[in-house]
Formats: structure tokens, sequence, C-alpha cells
């Protein structure tokens, strides 16, 4: 099925890289939502890395990396997740072990520590994560936080989250059961006319201007996981009477399991785009049976695509006929930005993903073009080979593919952590579109096109 | 902004806030990629090689090429071999480098692999090598990692040899590639033959030509340079906490002496490579350089009163710590806290021993290695500085205290062009006080009354 003549391509690695022929798709056998290969450079990270960047926006919580100095470090400050209260998860807390720890086990150092910043700090609420080598040495994480919860009448969840015990996705899975351990206790049989965002990590502030088309149409909002998120809003939303679900990669889990526990059903939605924005508020008012809201909805929704129409006449311009390469992390996020340059007049020839599913793979196919590549879990080489074979003339992704597609002479657009304007919604749309026109059409190519190759 | 800070100082803590040191691996990655066609290998789980890619990438902001094991359960349990051979096939499959360059994780260190003995079974291709080094994240900091690295390829690659050729051998530390291109210019300069490792000029700068090569050709330290690192007939080891331990190793197993040095940053550390380079070549310093020692003190003079007794922190690592703490004195400049993260306590017998070289009493600055950046910004909470002189990470302390801050060091996230010009050497001085003294001076413009505004500084 991988109809691919690449020197660079990996044996193992065929069947994760599809090529679509005609209507059909090769639909069935696109290996994906497995582990990485060992020495194909992935630019996939671990299971702690998927837990911490789905908890680490908790704004009121200590986020406390039990484990070597480096896991921590690493993970300081360097996502766009914004607050409009606390900052405490802008510090970067480790117990930092040593040999002697690893020797001795870290427990003692870990309930220490814990003690240190309960006393200092009055914190409301603490998670612990482990870190591989806490899994390898077997320090019973659980019963420390056990105890300095009771100790200290506090929250103290522990995170299982050892970086190989699995793979990203499943680091999102530990971080949802931790989610879930500190709003079993919270259960309430009430039910109130809201909803809750789950999967929104409220990066370069879109988190806000989701909440503010909700509030448009009067539909409120409890709590969000995790964007903006903080303890007290969190304890509330047991009582929703729905889950919205943004990165469905990250949180379909914790959604299945709030409808498990607290009776609360769930929709997928995406923020991403005219036509997904729209979609999604209608479909966020119908499931919660509110005409008023469907209503205001529609009129919103209207206005503002009328508004962009004109705008986007402008740009497309600029950017019909262009050619954009997609890899980012989750499906969801790949089909979103599909339909969103299909808009713009920009033919997407490559997309991939890191944790993608089955699902998110055969509705992509559908999507995409004849001749499209398709890659799971994709390598610098595979991106390179396939980018310059597509002639891509932008590329979105995340961190480590920027450096990737400027060395080829071609533009990016960051649509992960380090994003700094917000993507949702509609002024994402006009950040979106600004933003691709900008470095695609950038006057510091001409330079480069000369050398190339 | 880092509100949560109490005034009152927390004293041996056993919990670690806002780091100021990193692990042992990425220090690995970073020494590996200064040479030529090697590919760094990170033998652990996946998380570790992509942050580290990631923190590189952020640095120098240019791609970082690693490879990992990709552990996973199985692996933890039943140990890495079948993740090293698997990852070493592939890697020189598709990528076809000379060397690779494995360094452990902390997770592969507690297992227990014992990846010495996977190297000497495994099948590596003619003309190829594979060598390791053992980078615990559990002990030392990133520094650490890097001189292990540096002592991993010498203990695989390094010839004995009974001949001493006329070459020196150049230790530089950890630097920037902008730093690489002054440190051997200076060399040439002065007529010295050298081998210089690792080298990072062209790599994590590569110009931007719209071709781009993962491992081009003659960039970074050459396999034959290192193989005859045993025959040179001395060795110049800049960073004094960085390149001791692989400069005792040439010593040891090549019988190579070696000068040791401070990294060379300012008018009298600069003087001392300098000093050390006339050793090697007998040539008279020649009139470019003193020019440029003269360009600098000179712009020291003029610009001595913005600087004089301004009160600085400097946080970092412990050799680039030092470089600075030595300029801000050369100066006037008064180093109120001198800060390192990586466990080193001959940090501060140095540090110490520079004030008292420049007659200043220690016992009036702070200077503690082993610790944490909450630790510096409650030290100034209880006596606040006049600048902030470190990574990009004291960033929240400048902003939460008002205080203006020059960035240097690693990580600089947030920032560019530091990495491709030198921080070392009388042009890195010139461009480092040039950046310390217009800060002083920005902040005076901003808080001037239109009345103290002056066209003329």
């Amino acid at each position: 099925m991988a109809d691919i003549e690449q020197v660079n391509i990996l044996d193992e690695r065929e069947k994760s890289i599809v090529t679509k022929h005609g209507e059909r798709c090769s639909g069935d056998g696109m290996r994906c939502n497995t582990d990485s290969v060992s020495g194909a450079v992935s630019q996939r990270a671990c299971v702690y890395c998927g837990a911490r960047v789905v908890l680490n926006p908790i704004t009121d919580a200590y986020h406390i990396i039990h484990g070597p100095i480096g896991c921590s470090s690493y993970t300081w400050d360097i996502r766009g997740s914004l607050t409009s209260g606390e900052d405490i998860y802008r510090n970067s807390f480790c117990t930092d072990l040593r040999e002697r720890d690893i020797i001795f086990g870290g427990a003692e150092k870990l309930t220490k520590a814990i003690e240190e910043l309960a006393e200092a700090q009055k914190p409301k609420l603490i998670f612990v994560y482990s870190t591989c080598i806490v899994g390898v040495i077997g320090d019973d994480v659980d019963s420390v936080c056990r105890h300095m919860s009771e100790k200290y009448k506090i929250p103290v969840i522990p995170v299982k989250s050892p970086g190989f015990s699995g793979n990203k996705s499943t680091g999102y899975r530990m971080a949802c059961d931790a989610i879930m351990q500190l709003l079993l206790p919270h259960k309430s049989g009430k039910k109130i006319q809201g909803i809750n965002i789950l999967g929104d990590y409220n990066l370069a502030g879109e988190m806000w201007i989701i909440k503010n088309y909700l509030k448009k149409i009067g539909v409120p909002v409890i709590a969000s996981f995790t964007g903006d998120a903080n303890y007290d809003e969190m304890a509330r939303s047991t009582s929703a009477a729905l889950n919205v679900v943004q990165c469905a990669g990250s949180s379909t889990y914790l959604a299945d399991r709030m409808e498990e526990e607290f009776g609360i059903p769930y929709i997928k939605v995406s923020f991403f785009g005219v036509e997904d924005t729209t979609n999604s508020l209608l479909r966020i008012a119908e499931a919660l049976g509110n005409e008023e809201a469907r209503e205001k909805a529609l009129k919103f929704c209207g206005s503002e695509t009328k508004k962009l129409e004109g705008f986007l006449a402008k740009y497309r311009k600029n950017l019909e006929g262009k050619k954009a390469a997609i890899y980012v992390g989750g499906g969801f996020k790949a089909i979103s930005l599909i339909r969103q340059f299909d808009l713009m007049g920009i033919k997407t020839v490559l997309v991939g993903t890191q944790t993608g599913k089955k699902e998110d793979y055969e509705l992509i196919e559908n999507l995409v073009d004849e001749d499209t590549v398709i890659l799971d879990d994709a390598n610098p080489a595979e991106l390179e080979t396939f980018m310059k074979e597509k002639g891509a003339d932008i590329l979105t992704g995340g961190v480590k593919e920027r450096p990737l597609a400027y060395k080829l002479g071609i533009a990016f657009c960051d649509h992960n952590h380090e994003r700094k304007h917000a993507l949702a919604g509609f002024e994402g749309v006009y950040n979106f579109t600004k933003e691709i026109n900008e470095s695609i059409n950038n006057p510091v190519w001409e330079y480069v096109k000369g050398a190339c190759v | 902004m880092l509100d949560m800070t109490p005034k009152e100082v927390m004293e041996n803590r056993h919990i670690t806030i806002n780091p100021c040191k990193t692990c042992e691996p990425v220090g690995a990655m970073f020494c590996a990629l200064g040479v030529e066609s090697c590919m760094p290998h990170s033998h652990g789980s996946q998380g570790c090689c992509s942050y580290h890619r990631t923190v590189l990438s952020r640095h120098f902001k240019e791609p970082a090429m690693a490879s990992s094991s990709s552990f996973t359960e199985g692996a933890s349990v039943f140990g890495g071999r079948s993740n090293l051979n698997t990852a070493a096939k592939n890697i020189f499959d598709i990528y076809n480098p000379d060397i690779i360059a494995v360094h452990t994780t902390c997770l592969s260190e507690t297992i227990g692999d014992d990846v010495g003995s996977y190297i000497s079974d495994m099948e590596i291709p003619d003309g190829k090598t594979v060598l390791y080094a053992s980078t615990p994240s559990y002990e030392g900091s990133h520094i650490q990692g890097f001189s292990n690295m540096m002592i991993g390829f010498m203990k695989y690659m390094t010839k004995k040899n009974g001949e001493k050729a006329g070459k020196t051998a150049i230790f530089p530390g950890w630097v920037n590639p902008g730093d690489d291109r002054e440190l051997k210019r200076m060399a040439e300069l002065m007529g010295v033959d050298y081998i210089y490792f690792p080298d990072h000029e062209g790599i994590l700068e590569t110009p931007m030509t719209g071709k781009y090569k993962y491992f081009p050709k003659g960039i970074g330290t050459s396999a034959k340079d290192i193989q005859e690192l045993g025959s040179v007939k001395k060795l110049i080891a800049l960073g004094q906490l960085t390149s001791v331990e692989p400069a005792e190793y040439l010593e040891k197993q090549h019988k190579v002496p070696f000068t040791l040095l401070p990294m060379p940053i300012g008018v009298s550390l600069t003087d001392k490579y300098l000093m050390a380079l006339r050793d090697m070549s007998y040539q008279e310093i020649p009139q470019i350089l003193e020019n440029e020692r003269g360009r600098l003190v000179d712009l020291m003079l003029d610009s001595h009163s913005y600087t004089y007794n301004k009160k600085a922190a400097i946080y970092g690592d412990p050799d680039i710590v030092y470089g600075f703490t030595s300029l801000c004195i050369e100066m006037g400049m008064i180093p109120k806290y001198v800060i390192t993260g990586t466990p080193k306590a001959s940090f501060v017998k140095q540090i110490k021993a520079l004030f008292e070289e420049n007659g200043m009493n220690s016992g009036k600055a702070v200077i503690k290695a082993d610790t944490d950046l909450f630790y510096l910004h409650q030290l100034i909470k209880n006596e606040g500085v006049d600048i902030l002189i470190g990574s990009s990470y004291g960033k929240q302390i400048a902003k939460a205290e008002n205080i203006p801050m020059v960035r240097m060091g690693f990580p600089v996230l947030d920032r560019y062009g530091n990495t491709i010009q030198a921080t070392v050497g009388y042009t890195g001085g010139i461009r480092y006080v040039e950046k310390i003294t217009n800060v002083f001076m920005d902040r005076q413009d901003a808080d001037s009354r239109d009345e103290d505004f002056d066209v003329v500084m």
C-alpha cells in the first residue's frame, strides 16, 4: 500500500506512510497509535510529557516533579498557556533526586519536599508526577501522597507518568486519571445548565475567546480542563450538563470517565476555522436543548463569517495555489487545518500527526486530494523528503519542526505550544490567515530561492 | 509574577524550585554535535531525547539532530540491548553518520544497562564507530554530561602514541559556535597549530543557503583529530569545571600535560588564554589582537561611570559565571550574588579566590553552588541588585523585581543572535560591555524625568 520510492524510509516505517490514490483510500492498514521505531528520530516525547501538558495549565496547583532535575527544568514555563489568576504553575518544583536517593529511595525526600511547600506556601492542590526513574526504583508515591493529603487536608494527587511506561497518549490518560481522582470527592447530585470545556489549554488566550463566544450565546461555562483552570472551578465541574471536547486526543478519555462517573454526556468540537467554530457553537446549543442559544449562535456566527468574507477574499489572492504541509500532535487539529487551508485556497500536500488514531486518519484521507502523503509519527528525514518532493510552501507544526522548515527554505507557522497569537475562533482565523501570509510571502525567501536546490 | 516567593530565605530545602541547571544527557548531546558526522544517541525514553533537542533548538534557533532508543516498559525490564541495536542499524541506514555517540539516561543507568558490552557485541559497519558515555541525570549537571561525553570520545577513539607531534589541543568547554570561531581565530593569529575539540562552528548555526545537510563534511572536530589527541604536545583546557576532567583523562591516559584556564571572558582572562597560546607558538602577540584588547579597555574606560559600583546577580553554569564575575569586577561592578545550580563545591572556592585576587571582600557577596533561582529571588527580595546577568530563566525575577537583565550562558531562549557571536575574547568582551552598559543607560533614560533626560550621555 505504501507507494513510495524513497531510500530514506525505513522498512519498519513504511506502513505508517500512505499516499492517497483515487477516491477510495488505503483506509485499512495505516499503522498508527503505536510505539516509535528506535533510532528513527521520532518527534514524539514520552508519557511524562503527555501528562505534563495536560495538567500543567492548572493555575493554582503546585506541580511537583519527583525525579532528577531534567524532566522538571525542560518543562519549566515552556508553554504559552495563559492565566487570569494565579501563576503558581509557572514555577518549576522538583525533588531533584541524586544518586543517594536512587539507591536508598526517594520517598523520604518527596515527603520532606511536600512538607516544606505545604508549610511555607499553604497550597490548595498538589500534583506529584512520577518520572522514569521513580517507576524503576519503586518509590511508593501513592502512599506518600495519601499521607500528605491526610496531614494537610488538601488533595495531593499522584500522576503515574514514568516516561517509558507507554507513549505520549498514555500520558494523557494518566493525567485524566489524576483529574478524576481530584473530581470524584466532589460528585454531586444536582445538574447546572452549563458546560465544561475539555482539551483546551488556553494557549495565547484561546480559551478566553471560546468562553466569550459561549457567553454571547448564553451558555455558562463551569470549568475548563485545563486552560486557565483552578481548583474551585474544577470541583464544581461535576454538575455540568454537558462536556465539550476540543483536543480529542488528550481529553476524550476524561470525557468518557466523566460520563461514566458523573453522568455528563459529551460532544467533540473544534474551534479552529470558520466552519468548525460555527458548527461547534450550534451543536453545543443543540446538545443542551437550548433553542435560544442556538438562535443567538446562528446570528453571531453569521455576522462574524460575513465580517471575515472581505478579509479572506483579500488574502486569498496572496495564498491561492500555495501548498501546505501539516505535522501536528493530534488528528483533530490536522483535520481542522486541512479545512482552514482549503478555505484559503491552499492545497494540503502532506499531513501527519504524532499521535493520531485510526478514525482520525480515515477522516483525513477523505478530506485530502489525490497524491497527498499522510504520515504517522514522522521523523525529520521523512518530513524533509516529502516536503521537498511535494513542493510545500509552508509547514504548520511545532517547535522541533520550525528550524527544519526554515533550513529547507520553507515558511512556517507554529500551531503548537509556542504560538503567541490565538488561532481559535473567528479571531483565530484572522490571526492564522495573517500569519500564514506573513510567513509564505515574506521577502526573505527571495534570498534563499536563488541558492535552493 | 513570582508572587509566591517569600522574603524569608528557606534554607536546606528538599524541594528545588526554579532550577539553575539541567541534567547530564543534554550536555552529552551538545558535545557530540560538535564532532564531524556524529549522531548523538539518547539511550532511554523518548521524552529525554525530545526535550534535549527542544531546548537546544530553542537556544540555537536551529534543528538539533539526535536519536533515541525509545525505551518502553519491555526495555526497562529486560534491558535496552535490542533497542540500541535496532537504533544503530536504523541510524546508519537513514542518516548515515560516521559515528554514533551514545549517552545514557537515568533510566538506562538505573536498570543497569551495560552499554559498553552492547556496543562490543554490536555489528558495526566498516568504517563506522559507535561509542558511549555514562551520563546519569541524577548526578552533577549538564556540564558533567558534556565532560563525560568528551571522555567517552577519547576513550574509544584517541590512539596511544609514543611520539608527540607539534600540535596543541584546545578544549573550549561549553561555548557557543560564535565563541568557537573566536577562540580558533585567536589561536590562528598566534600561529598555533591546534586540534580543537569539540567544535560547534558551522553546527547549530548553519548558514541559510537553501540546502541543508544533517552532517555537513568538514564541520565539527574530525575523527582523525580526536584520534590524534594522544599525540599533542600540550593541552589548553578552558572552563575550569567543564574541561578539567577531560584534561585529566588526556594527561593520565596519554601523558599530555595541560594548562587549565578559566573561560576567557573579559580582559584578564582573555590575556591568560593568549599567554597560553604564546607559550605554544612562541610568537609575539600580533598587533591586531593588541588593538582589540586596547579597544575593549578603551570602551571600559569610556563607559565606567555607568557601571561603577553597580551590584550584579550573576547566575548560570559555573565556568561562564566565573568569567562574567571577572568581567563585572573589571568593569568596577560588585558581584553581589554569584550562583550556580551545578553541584560543585570547588566553584565557591574559585569565586572566592577570584575576589581575593582582585582585592575584594568575598564575605559581602553570596556565593553558592547547588542552588536554584528561587533562592536567588529570595536573596534579591532581601537586598536588591542593579542588574541580572544570566540565562533566560532569570527573566521572571527581572520582571517581578523590575531589574534590568543581560542574557548570557545556557539556555537563552528568548533572544536572537547571541549564539553566532562571541562572548569570549576581547571581541566578546566588547559585546558584553556594550550590552551591560547600555542596559544601565536604557534604564536611566526610561526612569528619568524630562528635565534630566539627556541627549548626550
